[in-house]
């Protein structure tokens, strides 16, 4: 059933009745041409674009628990393309340039708003290194906008500019930078892969990838042996766990992040606004709950719920820029895990077995590639050939020397 | 979380920074494998769901490096020990 203003005047006529479920629950069959291990939205972007753009049906998206119930349903939303080294930027411009067609490709309201994103810099230095950044996208075609103190002021005016310890000197604006509705991404591209004929299994989780002469053969699962000629990994913090299956060693430690949200106020913040001085992240849902989050935790962690120290640290870092909100009060805050990469930035390549494909490593910013990664992905599993756009995105960068490291710390996982 | 220093006591894990995975070993720079040896030794991590050997610092206290033996799913800590053999010997 495809959406639109003509099903929703059917609908009312009889008592919203007729919906039918946005994807089927099918039996697992004994045997698909590719398996996708995670359905979560990298997961599923794969599986729909694999659907969609190179015509393949026989797939399959393994899932543990439910479809979205990882970090596609547990992020902050944030949508972005401000990149500064030359492997991210063509990557995530392209995956931005997806989100900006997405809901009319895929048939489904994602609330994809872009209300632009902030980052604020406290310093003289700080200004310097993000006119930088701001060079190096435009050098790459992504638009970005150094604003100073009035520039910031007229946009977001209730900030504490004269703060003693970081006084807010101006920021750099990507104005096609904003947020959707994480859930409503996972769900679009459930529905339109499902409706191309892709099996998503929910409640299947994987035990071992089944591996002879060096050529995958399919997954042990909690529902029996499923075959597959080309398996596809997108197990976001789980991917090391998932891997050893296989024999795979990877350069992934897995951490906690938290995230917050807060009861509902009037519309505040008109975009995302981010603080310089520490790591924090701040937006305004539709529903108008402040949706805000800061840094790993900072020890390799499982448990998907967060620590108080963590807490403490993100609502000072609120404070520092914002304390306007000190009274409104948290609803909510959770932890999901995340596959930490040794330089920060994501691995989507395939590996020395044949027939098994990786996609990890997305530390704390897989939600805004979510598209991009999908298509990218894609297009290597069904060619067997790497995605321009992907190129540097390579497992082997970390012994041949190209590494990606954005924020400069190192093989240092829990710093990026 | 909390962490039991051998020299201090309990403490706040605020008061402790981490580094990673323990018992690392430099590979030998003139090994025939050593290029492989140093990508794994720099990139390659087991990070187990479970029980776990790792480096932290008691950066706010004695300043000593220990060994924590924690489990990753629970954040139960099983055991906590100087880094150094020199101390641990010293401490028994």
């Amino acid at each position: 059933m495809k959406y639109s203003i003509f099903s929703l005047i059917h609908q009312a006529f009889r008592q919203q009745q007729d919906w039918k479920p946005a994807w089927r629950e099918p039996e697992p069959k004994r045997e698909y041409d590719i398996i996708i291990i995670g359905g979560g939205g990298h997961g599923l972007a794969t599986a729909y674009y694999l659907a969609k753009e190179h015509g393949l049906r026989n797939i399959a998206v393994v899932e543990k628990g439910y479809i979205g119930g990882g970090s596609v349903g547990r992020n902050t939303t944030i949508v972005r393309s401000n990149y500064q080294e030359p492997g991210n930027i063509p990557f995530y411009e392209w995956s931005l340039k997806l989100w900006e067609g997405l809901e009319q490709d895929f048939n489904y309201n994602a609330m994809m708003s872009q209300r632009g994103v902030l980052n604020l810099y406290h310093s003289d230095s700080q200004r310097d290194e993000y006119a930088r950044r701001g060079n190096a996208m435009m050098m790459h075609g992504v638009k970005a906008d150094l604003l100073d103190r009035d520039g910031v002021r007229a946009l977001v005016p209730f900030l504490d500019f004269e703060n003693g310890r970081f006084p807010i000197q101006g920021g750099l604006l990507q104005k096609r930078g904003g947020t959707a509705r994480h859930d409503a991404v996972a769900w679009g591209f459930a529905r339109g892969a499902d409706s191309r004929g892709v099996d998503i299994l929910q409640n299947t989780e994987v035990k071992q990838i089944r591996v002879e002469n060096g050529r995958t053969i399919g997954v042990e699962t909690n529902r029996g042996f499923i075959g597959a000629k080309k398996i596809g990994l997108a197990a976001a913090g789980n991917t090391t766990r998932v891997a050893e299956t296989a024999g795979l060693r990877l350069p992934i430690e897995s951490y906690v992040l938290q995230a917050f949200v807060t009861e509902a106020i009037k519309p505040l913040i008109p975009c995302v606004v981010t603080f310089g001085g520490g790591h924090f992240y701040i937006s305004q849902s539709d529903k108008g709950g402040l949706v805000f989050g800061a840094s790993l935790d900072g020890y390799t962690s499982y448990a998907a719920r967060g620590n108080l120290p963590g807490v403490e640290d993100t609502i000072e870092e609120a404070m520092a820029i914002m304390p306007g909100i000190s009274r409104v009060r948290l609803l909510r805050h959770w932890g999901g895990i995340m596959d930490m990469s040794m330089d920060g930035s994501p691995i989507i390549d395939k590996t020395h077995i044949d027939g098994l494909y990786l996609n990890c490593g997305w530390c704390y910013g897989g939600f805004k590639a979510t598209p991009g990664s999908g298509w990218c992905f894609a297009h290597l599993i069904a060619t067997n050939e790497t995605h321009p756009n992907a190129k540097a995105l390579r497992l082997d960068r970390f012994a041949t020397g190209h590494v990606i490291d954005e924020s400069g710390t190192g093989a240092q996982p829990n710093l990026h | 979380m909390r962490i039991k220093c051998p020299y201090c006591g309990e403490r706040d894990s605020q008061e402790f920074s981490f580094l990673g995975q323990a018992d690392l070993v430099r590979p030998d720079p003139d090994g025939t494998d050593a290029q492989q040896a140093f990508h794994d030794y720099v990139h390659i991590r087991p990070n187990p769901a479970g029980v776990n050997r790792e480096l932290w610092l008691h950066a706010h206290g004695c300043r000593s490096w220990i060994i924590v033996e924690r489990n990753t799913l629970t954040h139960a800590i099983s055991s906590v020990e100087y880094a150094s053999p020199r101390f641990r010997e010293k401490a028994q």
